[in-house]
């Protein structure tokens, strides 16, 4: 329905669109930017936060969880910053560069900018870039996910975030670690653009810590990935917060490019963790994994649109979701082929593991195809542990908790292994194992 | 892969230009008056002599209708209907309801003899047993015409009949029944239904009776600017059985016509319905122009323990098809099936699909689809499984393939699978090599490629009761399933 009908806001659209009154005239950016800002919470005003009637929120509905908006975070002190970073750490001793965001914001006093530099990586700040004559660039969505309620609302309230650009060529010796943090309470808007340069490489690992208290976390990570490069990105969202995080991949992949994505989540409240992936040029392959766990009153939702425009792509889509408590567990997954995209092979798998009564999984995996010389095909599961199986391990002297423990993990390392990134296979492993320890 | 030439000869002997039932039957008709309101519903409700609990029953209808917005949800488009620029009654008017065949006009039994349904009553010759035996209500336009082998189906206690004589005949069970599956609101189109629906089938199978021979209904719309409303009750009482089927054609005509049908069965304890549908309306022609809107709304309750409800249909015609024949599976271990093939060609757009909702312990379902598409058409499987918390050990098997012959055409799934209960087991395949694997060992074994043995298997359950069909367009169904899964795609 294209009607615009006048709707009463809740509480937190009205929180919304006051702290946007409040906050636009100190928000950075040039005059297009502003307008793009504008545009996007008028989108707000008219359309209300994503609800379940929006087909592509049908399972997760933002609007009925989202109680409150909270103001956006303030910025961060440096002594809070530093006790924070020093004190969690995700990736334990994995050597690493690192980038970071603090409460929104670009910090590059913490970041290692100039080792990046010798490895051929610029990093800069998105706040600056927003100024200059290119920054509405920054922040124009390709055609899949363009009208996405969650990314406007990022694009109405975006405060900064790092621009990352990988030269032509280059090969990091070690990943490079974005890490958000946040050292007060408080909503917040990032967005971070990264492009790899023509056969250049990188591997990067996204992580957040800190506590956003009743903050919404909204965060657009806006891939280009030129001809013959290659990005590996590991997503993780992890920790105990109290609302929404809402995460978006825009990745446009050129001529023999690969874009490789894990999207990690153990025990949010609210998570979603959509990717739009679009090809732009012939014979590049996306390979998109996605590991779930989700617990008490959980609602973890992986979404994610593969639209393969051009002939000759190749994209695996693999996820395991595992379910406990009450939560609930989403996976929508799209392979679009256009008309002339023949030759094109996509693959989609979705499984879960219902481990408790009262958990729920919505598998939802979507085909949409116009081209006849194609292969596309999809599989979605879901049960609960094959008692079969229990039985082999306690009759071989396991107990059931930790029999359990092992399979749930082999069912969930599945989609690790063939993430294949070896420097962070452990470090998953561990966090699942914490995650089921807690369970 | 793209498709082998003997699948895409084969859809191109369906073509759309190859439409053979388009040829339009000269009688005198007598029609309502244009226009959807409280008029025209009293007007039809006392042209059938309903009891008055039905008048209002149908107005109360029409009053929900009238405050409904028309779903766009389904992948489908089209110019938007104006339901007052429609006759909701139109009868050949030599028809006062269902006669003896001696009184049919001949022009009628002319039409049905060139589709290819025998409404005459076969005589059984000495001694020998006719093998397939088929009772037929005929349906034209908003009446039905005859309804055959009624009295040798009354002696095994089976009511067969069309719906306006069982709600004269036999309202308490209409009554009991009527709209007990598909709720007088529940979308659109079965609220219009509701409130409009002129004729159609009635079936009652009494406890513990097989049911002695197939029951059929053909469909036939042949008026001008006439939406055909049927409304289709089949009972199936505890423990008793009955195979169904359905066809439908209509002239080639260059407007639209509108067909929104809703057919609800119940099955009792231990009680199976099969119901098979072959579905060739006029699709329009090579342009895109004219053809059937088929918007039908198809619901079966598994009601008793054991019971099982399947569906089977063969799309080839409609310009637009709506329709996801479902099932809900309420008592314990009952079983729903769905066996689909839709093929789609010129400018047909078909949405289509199933919904399997598991509501009680050890249900299971099972779904196999196969979209064809070619031409400039669109296919789209649409399909639901759920699991109540209560569905413990549910089981569930989806397969959907779909085909896609040349550029213009598309085809599209959108399952959706849910799951509120840990034991229901789903599995959603849309691979071509996991069927079971027993089955498939057999063939393989006896010299079978593996495709050709899934060929085999999948389309051995829809074979079965194509072969059944009486009419002859069952050639063309035969056809289709011989169309291999070469290059299908999920």
């Amino acid at each position: 329905m294209n009607v615009s009908v006048p709707i009463n806001y809740t509480q937190a659209e009205s929180d919304l669109i006051d702290r946007f009154e409040q906050r636009k005239a100190d928000l950075p950016g040039s005059v297009a930017v502003a307008a793009l800002r504008e545009a996007a919470i008028r989108q707000l005003r008219e359309k209300g936060l994503p609800h379940r009637r929006v087909e592509e929120y049908k399972y997760s509905d933002l609007r009925a969880f989202l109680k409150s908006a909270a103001p956006l975070a303030e910025k961060a002190k440096l002594e809070d910053l530093e006790s924070i970073l020093s004190n969690q750490n995700v990736f334990g001793d994995l050597d690493r560069y690192r980038i970071v965001i603090a409460n929104g914001a670009f910090v590059a006093g913490l970041s290692d900018v100039e080792d990046l530099a010798k490895e051929g990586v610029t990093v800069s700040s998105l706040q600056d870039a927003l100024a200059g004559e290119t920054g509405a660039q920054l922040l124009t969505m390709p055609k899949t996910g363009q009208d996405d309620g969650i990314v406007a609302l990022n694009t109405a309230f975006v405060q900064g975030g790092a621009v990352i650009v990988v030269r032509e060529g280059a090969d990091l010796s070690k990943p490079v670690e974005l890490i958000q943090v946040a050292t007060s309470s408080g909503s917040q808007a990032v967005r971070n653009s990264i492009s790899v340069g023509k056969g250049a490489k990188l591997r990067l690992l996204e992580t957040f810590v800190g506590d956003t208290g009743d903050g919404e976390l909204n965060t657009v990570f806006d891939y280009t990935i030129e001809d013959g490069a290659a990005l590996a990105t590991t997503r993780l969202i992890t920790g105990k917060v109290s609302t929404a995080r809402l995460f978006t991949s825009i990745a446009t992949v050129g001529a023999e490019a690969e874009f490789k994505s894990l999207g990690f989540i153990a025990g949010s409240r609210f998570a979603r963790n959509q990717q739009f992936v679009n090809f732009t040029g012939e014979n590049s392959e996306a390979k998109i994994y996605g590991v779930t766990m989700a617990g008490g009153e959980d609602l973890a939702d992986q979404t994610l649109i593969v639209d393969h425009a051009v002939p000759h792509c190749n994209s695996r889509e693999f996820f395991k979701t595992v379910l406990d408590g009450r939560s609930k567990g989403v996976y929508q997954g799209r392979i679009n082929v256009a008309p002339h995209a023949q030759k094109t092979d996509g693959e989609m798998m979705t499984q879960a593991l219902l481990l408790s009564e009262e958990a729920e999984m919505a598998n939802k995996p979507e085909l949409e195809i116009f081209a006849d010389d194609v292969i596309c095909a999809h599989g979605a599961t879901s049960g609960q542990i094959d008692e079969d199986l229990l039985f082999y391990l306690r009759a071989r002297g396991i107990p059931e908790d930790e029999a359990r423990t092992l399979l749930v993990l082999a069912f969930l390392s599945e989609a690790i292994e063939e993430y294949d990134e070896e420097d962070v296979t452990e470090g998953l492993e561990e966090r699942v194992r914490d995650w089921l320890a807690g369970h | 892969m793209p498709a082998v030439q003997e699948t895409i000869d084969k859809v191109k002997a369906i073509d759309v230009d190859q439409y053979k039932y388009g040829f339009v039957t000269d009688i005198e008709s007598e029609k309502g008056a244009k226009g959807l309101s409280e008029e025209t519903v009293r007007f039809l409700s006392a042209k059938k002599s309903e009891p008055e609990w039905m008048t209002e029953w149908r107005l109360d209808a029409l009053r929900r209708f009238q405050q409904m917005e028309e779903p766009t949800w389904a992948r489908v488009s089209y110019p938007k209907i104006d339901f007052d620029d429609l006759y909701y009654w139109a009868a050949p008017k030599s028809v006062e309801g269902p006669k003896s065949l001696d009184e049919v006009d001949p022009e009628l039994l002319e039409t049905y003899a060139k589709l290819g349904i025998p409404l005459a009553e076969q005589e059984i010759l000495a001694g020998v047993e006719p093998k397939n035996r088929v009772a037929v209500d005929a349906v034209f336009d908003s009446v039905s015409v005859v309804t055959t082998f009624k009295e040798e189906l009354k002696k095994a206690g089976v009511i067969f009949c069309s719906i306006s004589e069982a709600l004269r005949e036999y309202p308490d069970l209409v009554k009991k029944y009527l709209g007990s599956v598909v709720p007088v609101t529940d979308n659109f189109y079965a609220t219009l239904n509701s409130a409009v629906f002129s004729d159609g089938s009635f079936v009652y199978v009494p406890e513990g009776v097989r049911c002695p021979m197939e029951l059929s209904t053909y469909f036939r719309i042949n008026e001008q600017n006439t939406g055909q409303f049927e409304r289709t009750l089949i009972i199936a009482d505890k423990g008793s059985y009955v195979s169904y089927l359905e066809g439908c054609t209509a002239p080639q005509r260059d407007e639209n016509q509108l067909h929104a049908a809703v057919v609800e069965l119940v099955a009792l304890e231990d009680a199976e319905i099969k119901y098979s549908t072959v579905q060739n309306w006029f699709p329009g022609d090579k342009d895109g122009k004219g053809g059937i809107y088929n918007f039908v709304t198809k619901r079966g309750d598994c009601r008793g323990k054991n019971s099982k409800i399947s569906w089977t249909q063969v799309e080839t015609g409609s310009a637009i098809t709506w329709k996801y024949p479902s099932c809900i599976l309420r008592g314990e271990n009952s079983r729903g099936e769905f066996y689909s093939i839709a093929v789609s060609n010129g400018h047909q757009q078909i949405d289509s699909g199933t919904k399997m909702i598991h509501l009680g312990k050890n249900t299971s379902s099972r779904v196999i689809s196969k979209g064809i598409s070619a031409g400039k058409s669109e296919n789209t499987y649409r399909g639901l499984i759920s699991a109540h918390r209560k569905a413990s050990n549910a089981r569930n098997f989806t397969q959907c393939d779909s085909l896609l012959i040349g550029q213009d055409c598309g085809a599209h799934t959108v399952p959706y699978i849910e799951s509120k209960n840990a034991s229901a087991q789903f599995e959603h395949e849309a691979t071509t090599s996991k069927i079971s694997d027993d089955q498939m060992f057999y063939c393989l074994q006896r010299g079978l490629s593996e495709e050709e043995a899934v060929a085999l298997i999948v389309n051995g359950f829809v074979k079965d009761v194509i072969q059944q069909l009486p009419m002859e367009f069952a050639v063309e169904a035969q056809k289709l399933i011989s169309i291999s899964l070469e290059g299908s795609v999920g």
